[in-house]
């Protein structure tokens, strides 16, 4: 019994490996296109793609990041646009949702339920539902094409206050006792005993937001019309058609924008990779 | 003045469950007072209520001279050690010691001397910069210690404290915390299902049931005069013998089964209660301590078949059968026992325990006699369960 036992344990171990590497050359080859494709003259792609890494890419950076292609906005520029909407709205959704969840998962009051149901219903509209109201009344407040038009309308985050409120209603009842006893307030409670034991979930809505405010790419579209506040993922666009309207489309110096749109949202993650991770495992017990 | 004084301390839950039903109780200036009784029988709920973390449905209740019925947790000067420790995971323990008086808006230095200072007297020093999760369990149990007594409140509350510790450790720790109580002076409300923590550690025991109190007394007085059934049956290791036996019309004899035990004159009157129960059926306990083995010259005696022997080393645990009916009564779980038997006293096959010296040869299945006095004997009301003294 137990050699066959071992003997499949060893084959289903092998078909797992082979199944992990075949997706992860999936993601792979891509990026390993792009980067291949950044390091090149534009002239190469004439000959289709290369296989192996050239020389050129601080001549290609330096392309890219200082002069820019022709009547697009400064790509500096951009990246640090998409850094700052960003880092608002992981900042404004945190500064939002944990106050909601903390009413929602600790007080009593008339309606709770009905205001819990409400944001949780709300999870469940599609993005197209709620896009032109929300444009709507965002240019009638004066949010057109200004950066408080790209942070602002993302703010409200069902996910976010839902994440918090499973942390919170789960607490163990004890802590929230001992700390009456201990006399600690409301807000007492929050910052020196609800929050930091919910630490983890904290990063991981953190890592979540960053990268949903990264990625935005109809919203930005829609809601800016000026090159000074473009942000980088939907800059690309307009990196391609300039690259072009070249007699050699310069498709390196767009992989190489779209690898430097990429960077950020991998740093953030790579850095709260251990919280993240323990706050999605905290959540799914 | 008492420390804590409840008046009446009713708690219905929104459930429906009434928990707490008019409870009357003091704790003493300094007492150590401990409420006892089966799980659910609403212990938690009393400490939850005098720490007000719970409101009352009903009733008054009264730390020192003020009346905080309705005032707060914080207002109340009272601190809690709770059966799980809930220290707070993620601070240090200095952290989770110096909490309490933060919140006070202490200055620092003050903060960081008083937690010092408990730590010491709680041999804490060494692990003040770890997280709870770094120490042992007995160790947790101090620090859960520690953060009630840094704030110097008017009353401690204990649910349960040494529950989540291991034999051995709980034995040391009801020592040092006495000690401890001792020194510090703090009145305290000890909560445990555990009747022998509860005999060795209280300066008066609360014994609940259901959510009535049965009685509350020094451990001595609740084992030599049960008020009830329930605590006769509840306090002891073993528990108490309890029999239906019929008294004679003259008060001079008690059937038990076959057998008739003489009464002498004093039994009677010394226990005024018992005369009207002459001719009729009562509940008789001995106490397993009471039954002797080979002794010569016991004004009773009582034949029994031996079912079981244990030896303990230091004594053996005698349990035999008796021809005449167990009276039913509560287990300590708080189940109810069978079915109130009829009154009848023909049936037979009651089983007891006797506590005999560990040298008694003792043989499974022989019959034995056991001496007795029965100036020892516990008289109840089969049915109410009431003692039946004066
Ligand atoms: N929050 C609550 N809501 C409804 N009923 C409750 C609540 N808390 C306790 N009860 C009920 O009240 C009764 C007394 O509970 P309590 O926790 O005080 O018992 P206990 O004596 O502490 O028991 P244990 O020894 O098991 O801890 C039980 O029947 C319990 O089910
Ligand atoms: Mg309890």
């Amino acid at each position: 019994m137990r050699p066959t036992r071992g003997a499949t344990s060893t084959l289903g171990r092998g078909a797992r490996l082979g199944a992990v590497t075949l997706l992860a050359l999936l993601f792979l080859v891509p990026l390993y296109v792009a980067v291949v494709a950044a390091t090149h003259p534009a002239s190469a792609f004439l000959r289709g793609v290369p296989v192996l890494p050239g020389g050129d890419l601080l001549a290609n950076g330096r392309q890219v990041l200082v002069r820019g292609l022709p009547g697009t906005p400064s790509v500096p520029r951009m990246l640090l646009n998409s850094a700052l909407m960003a880092a608002s709205v992981t900042l404004g959704k945190l500064l939002i949702a944990v106050p909601a969840a903390f009413a929602i998962g600790f007080f009593r009051f008339p309606g709770r339920r009905l205001v819990f149901w409400l944001i949780f219903v709300t999870l469940m509209l599609p993005i197209e539902v709620t896009f032109f109201p929300t444009y709507q009344v965002s240019v009638q407040l004066g949010l057109f094409n200004n950066f408080g038009g790209l942070v602002v309308p993302l703010l409200a985050s069902a996910t976010a206050v839902f994440l918090f409120r499973q942390v919170f209603a789960a607490f163990p009842l004890d802590l929230v006792d001992a700390a009456r006893l201990d006399g600690a307030g409301p807000l007492r409670f929050l910052a020196e005993v609800a929050l930091p034991m919910a630490r983890p979930t904290l990063a991981a809505v953190a890592v979540i937001e960053f990268v949903y405010g990264w990625n935005q790419y109809l919203w930005p579209l829609v809601i800016t019309s000026s090159p000074s506040n473009a942000t980088i993922v939907m800059g690309i666009r307009e990196q391609i058609a300039a690259a072009e309207s070249f007699a050699v489309p310069q498709w390196n110096l767009v992989m190489l924008v779209a690898l430097l749109a990429l960077i950020p949202p991998v740093v953030v993650v790579v850095a709260m990779q251990r919280w993240f991770v323990r706050g999605l495992v905290f959540q799914a017990r | 003045m008492p420390a804590i004084a409840m008046e009446g301390l009713t708690k219905v839950y929104p459930t429906g469950q009434r928990a707490l039903d008019a409870l009357d109780l003091e704790v003493k200036e300094g007492e150590f007072l401990v409420l006892v009784g089966p799980s659910g029988c609403g212990k938690t709920t009393a400490l939850r209520l005098v720490a007000g973390l719970e409101e009352p449905t009903g009733g008054v209740l009264r730390i020192g001279d003020r009346d905080v019925t309705h005032l707060p947790p914080k207002d109340r000067d009272v601190a809690m050690v709770f059966q799980h420790y809930a220290l707070y995971p993620h601070m240090t323990i200095e952290a989770n010691m110096a909490f309490p008086l933060r919140t006070r808006r202490l200055p620092k230095a003050a903060v960081r001397a008083k937690v010092l200072e408990v730590a010491r007297l709680l041999d804490l020093e060494p692990v003040l910069g770890r997280k709870p999760a770094q120490l042992s369990g007995g160790q947790r149990q101090r620090v859960a210690m520690g953060r009630a007594i840094v704030r110097e409140p008017a009353v401690f509350l204990m649910d349960e404290p040494l529950s989540n510790l291991d034999a051995k450790l709980r034995v040391q720790m009801r020592a040092e915390l006495l000690r401890l109580q001792r020194r510090l002076g703090t009145a305290t409300l000890y909560v445990t299902h555990d009747q022998v923590e509860a005999m060795t550690m209280g300066d008066r025991v609360a014994v609940l049931r259901g959510g009535v109190l049965q009685q509350c007394d020094t451990p001595h007085a609740l084992y030599q005069r049960p008020a009830n059934l329930f605590v006769a049956g509840f306090l002891g290791t073993p528990a108490m013998n309890l029999f239906r036996a019929q008294l004679a019309e003259d008060g001079q004899r008690l059937r038990l089964g076959s057998q008739q035990l003489p009464l002498p004159p004093e039994v009677l009157a010394t226990r005024p209660a018992l005369a009207p129960y002459r001719g009729r059926t009562v509940a008789v306990g001995i106490r397993p301590e009471h039954l002797a083995l080979g002794a010569t010259g016991a004004p009773a005696t009582l034949r029994a078949e031996v079912a079981l022997v244990e030896a303990l080393g230091a004594e053996q645990l005698v349990h035999f059968t008796l021809d005449a009916p167990a009276q039913p009564v509560e287990d300590r779980a708080g189940r109810p026992g069978e079915e109130p038997a009829p009154l009848r006293l023909e049936q037979t096959g009651a089983t007891g325990t006797a506590r005999v010296g560990p040298d008694e040869a003792v043989r499974v299945g022989s019959t034995v006699e056991f001496g007795l006095d029965p100036a020892t004997l516990q008289f109840f009301d089969p049915e109410g369960g009431q003692a039946l003294w004066a």
